[in-house]
């Protein structure tokens, strides 16, 4: 039993989408995706409930050499998008059915059959990603290919990656390789080539790694995710404040009340 | 032409057409703007992803997924804890026996119409005994059902056996149950009036987060004076102890919409600006400066004339309580969809960068 991750390399990825086609075929995800969105070749824009792995096309201003197209055209980098399995998730903290579940794996797994559609994992997902299925009303998102992962089988991206862009492994040996790919692309001249894993926020980390040139905020990675459990303390202090103004308010004033009728009557 | 080069040994039709794209591309860039049929470059020049700009402007969050149920549950379960906890008080400092029955009515009214809400937000009933299998102190969706479930069961208990030893005597077993039933629903009633606000308050959406001090103590505010309304509103006009309560809730939520208005920080825009904004406004207005007013007008006059503008203060606080709960909701969704938030956070000067993003054309 190991602690597995992705790492997804954006330098690598050639943006074919077989990790999007992989995880709908394997999983039986719905389509959704057959129209353009507008924003180059993207189709949904983001992961969603029935795009669980999503190819981000990175269009931005004319940089020579990076991504690889000619001077003077606009450059072009793509960059597959997925759940980011946090180590500290607040999907899982905010589920009130008990229904996503911490893996023997480490990843974040929705359990469909207890899932009860209450939509608060929405509301609590620091990146979006969960998503309630408008057809059957319940939360779904990447799971991490659990059943592929339980007989010791990669995830179906992963699999599919024509290029190697999304590697699957042990976290730990995925940090070391990440860190040596960014060593070796800063040798090749690409020195704005950073990995995105938040371990310095209350997220604490992800099994979803990403390289990428640039910044992050063009492919809608946050600098700074929060797990909404870091609000807790403040709310249930500001709600037992609230009920002991409640509780001594009304107290008083049906007590001065009583005094007042009691007072006129005598 | 010298990107057409590399196209000289295409026919001339294939030609044409990449020439035409040229065109389109370079009209698109030059006025902003396409208007030939099967094109789509809209807002172009052509959106480009960038730290300013994002990606396409897309949001990285998801709106909150729930239906009109759940501010009318916010409302009625505002109302109904704040009632029973009115109930309750009033029942153990013998005030007036007929406003004790009543309160738990109300209470009794809302235990059972805030489980109805809830459900059907699911859509499937039998969905919600899944939130039974498992207590979670760290999920404030944990803690509220459970907290509705000790309410609904205490408020139920309590009215149904009052209404009991009303019709058929009291007796050793009705005793009981309304005793108990009454402190459950004060117990559970007190912190069920105002748990909504930590459930929206520890949530990713920034704008409900970034008031999660505050808005327990906005909806308990809010809860009290819709409860106190409804119980003006079924007679109690001349209970003192309500004008007070009405006039405490008004107080503090005029207090509440100044400190929105009068803090400066993007993440509260959406309660300040457009739609949602002015939904805001209205409730508090209605919450807070509307009831407070018409309330210390009543202290003066004739008694008839007080009867009647306290029953326009709790209509205004009502309709201010449902119409706040409605803009909190409302603003998440603004705040949500609104792309820049979650990119700012962590930079260095998120004030000034919001000022450019700001001024990015938008994409959509």
């Amino acid at each position: 039993m190991s602690i597995t991750a992705f790492l997804t390399d954006s330098t690598l990825c050639i943006g074919c989408k077989a990790c999007e086609v992989a995880c709908k075929e394997w999983n039986g995800v719905d389509e959704d995706g057959l129209a353009w969105s507008g924003y180059s070749y993207d189709n949904t824009g983001a992961v969603g409930a029935s795009t669980w792995r999503h190819v981000k096309f990175v269009e931005q201003a004319p940089v020579p050499g990076f991504g690889g197209n000619a001077g003077e055209q606009m450059s072009w980098s793509f960059s597959s998008d997925v759940c980011k399995h946090c180590e500290n998730a607040g999907c899982l903290e905010a589920c009130p059915t008990g229904s996503i579940v911490r893996t023997e794996f480490g990843g974040v797994f929705i359990q469909p059959d207890v899932c009860n559609g209450c939509g608060y994992c929405v509301t609590a997902c620091p990146f979006g990603v969960v998503e309630r299925n408008s057809k059957d009303g319940r939360a779904f998102k990447c799971t991490f290919c659990y059943d592929r992962q339980k007989v010791g089988l990669q995830p179906a991206c992963a699999k599919a990656c024509p290029t190697e862009s999304i590697k699957f492994g042990e976290i730990e040996d995925l940090r070391q390789a990440a860190q040596a790919r960014i060593e070796e692309l800063h040798r090749r001249g690409m020195e704005d080539a950073a990995i995105w894993d938040p371990t310095q926020t209350s997220v604490e980390g992800t099994h979803a790694m990403f390289i990428v040139r640039g910044d992050a905020r063009a492919y809608n990675l946050p600098p700074s995710p929060e797990v909404p459990t870091v609000y807790l303390k403040k709310s249930w202090q500001s709600s037992a404040i609230a009920a002991g103004l409640l509780l001594g308010g009304t107290l008083l004033a049906f007590l001065s009340d009583g005094a007042r009728r009691n007072g006129s009557s005598r | 032409m010298s990107d057409l080069l590399p196209l000289r040994d295409m026919d001339e039709r294939d030609l044409q057409r990449e020439r035409r794209l040229d065109e389109i591309r370079r009209e698109a860039e030059r006025r902003g703007q396409m208007k030939v049929i099967s094109t789509r470059p809209a807002g172009a020049p052509f959106p480009q992803a960038s730290p300013e700009t994002g990606y396409y402007g897309i949001p990285l969050l998801k709106q909150p997924p729930w239906t009109w149920e759940i501010p009318l549950y916010f409302f009625v379960g505002g109302a109904a804890g704040a009632a029973a906890v009115i109930g309750a008080i009033a029942d153990y400092t013998g005030a007036d026996r007929e406003l004790v029955r009543h309160a738990r009515w109300v209470a009794a009214a809302g235990s059972v119409i805030s489980p109805a809400l809830l459900v059907s937000d699911l859509g499937r009933p039998e969905r919600f005994l899944a939130m039974l299998r498992v207590f979670k102190p760290q999920s404030p969706m944990s803690v509220g059902v459970w907290t509705l479930l000790g309410f609904s069961t205490g408020a139920a208990a309590a009215a149904f056996a009052g209404f009991l030893r009303d019709r058929y005597g009291p007796s050793l077993p009705l005793n009981v149950l309304e005793n108990a039933g009454q402190a459950a629903s004060l117990a559970f009633g007190l912190p069920f009036s105002n748990y909504t606000g930590v459930l929206i308050g520890a949530t990713a959406i920034p704008v409900w987060n970034h008031n999660a001090g505050d808005l327990p103590l906005h909806f308990a505010a809010s809860g009290l004076g819709a409860a106190v309304g409804i119980l003006e509103l079924l007679g109690h006009r001349k209970s003192s102890a309500l004008q007070a309560l009405g006039l405490g809730a008004a107080i503090f939520e005029t207090w509440e919409g100044l400190r929105i208005e009068g803090r400066s920080h993007y993440r509260l825009d959406p309660l300040k600006h457009g739609p949602s904004g002015w939904i805001t406004r209205t409730g508090g207005a209605l919450s807070g400066p509307v009831p407070a007013i018409l309330r210390l007008a009543s202290l003066f006059g004739s008694r008839k004339r007080a009867s009647s503008l306290r029953r326009w203060a709790s209509w205004s606080a009502i309709a201010g309580s449902l119409i706040t709960r409605i803009a909190w909701i409302h603003a998440g969704h603004v705040s949500a969809r609104d792309w820049k938030l979650p990119l700012q956070e962590g930079t260095p000067e998120p004030r000034q960068m919001g000022a450019t993003l700001r001024q990015m054309p938008d994409a959509t």
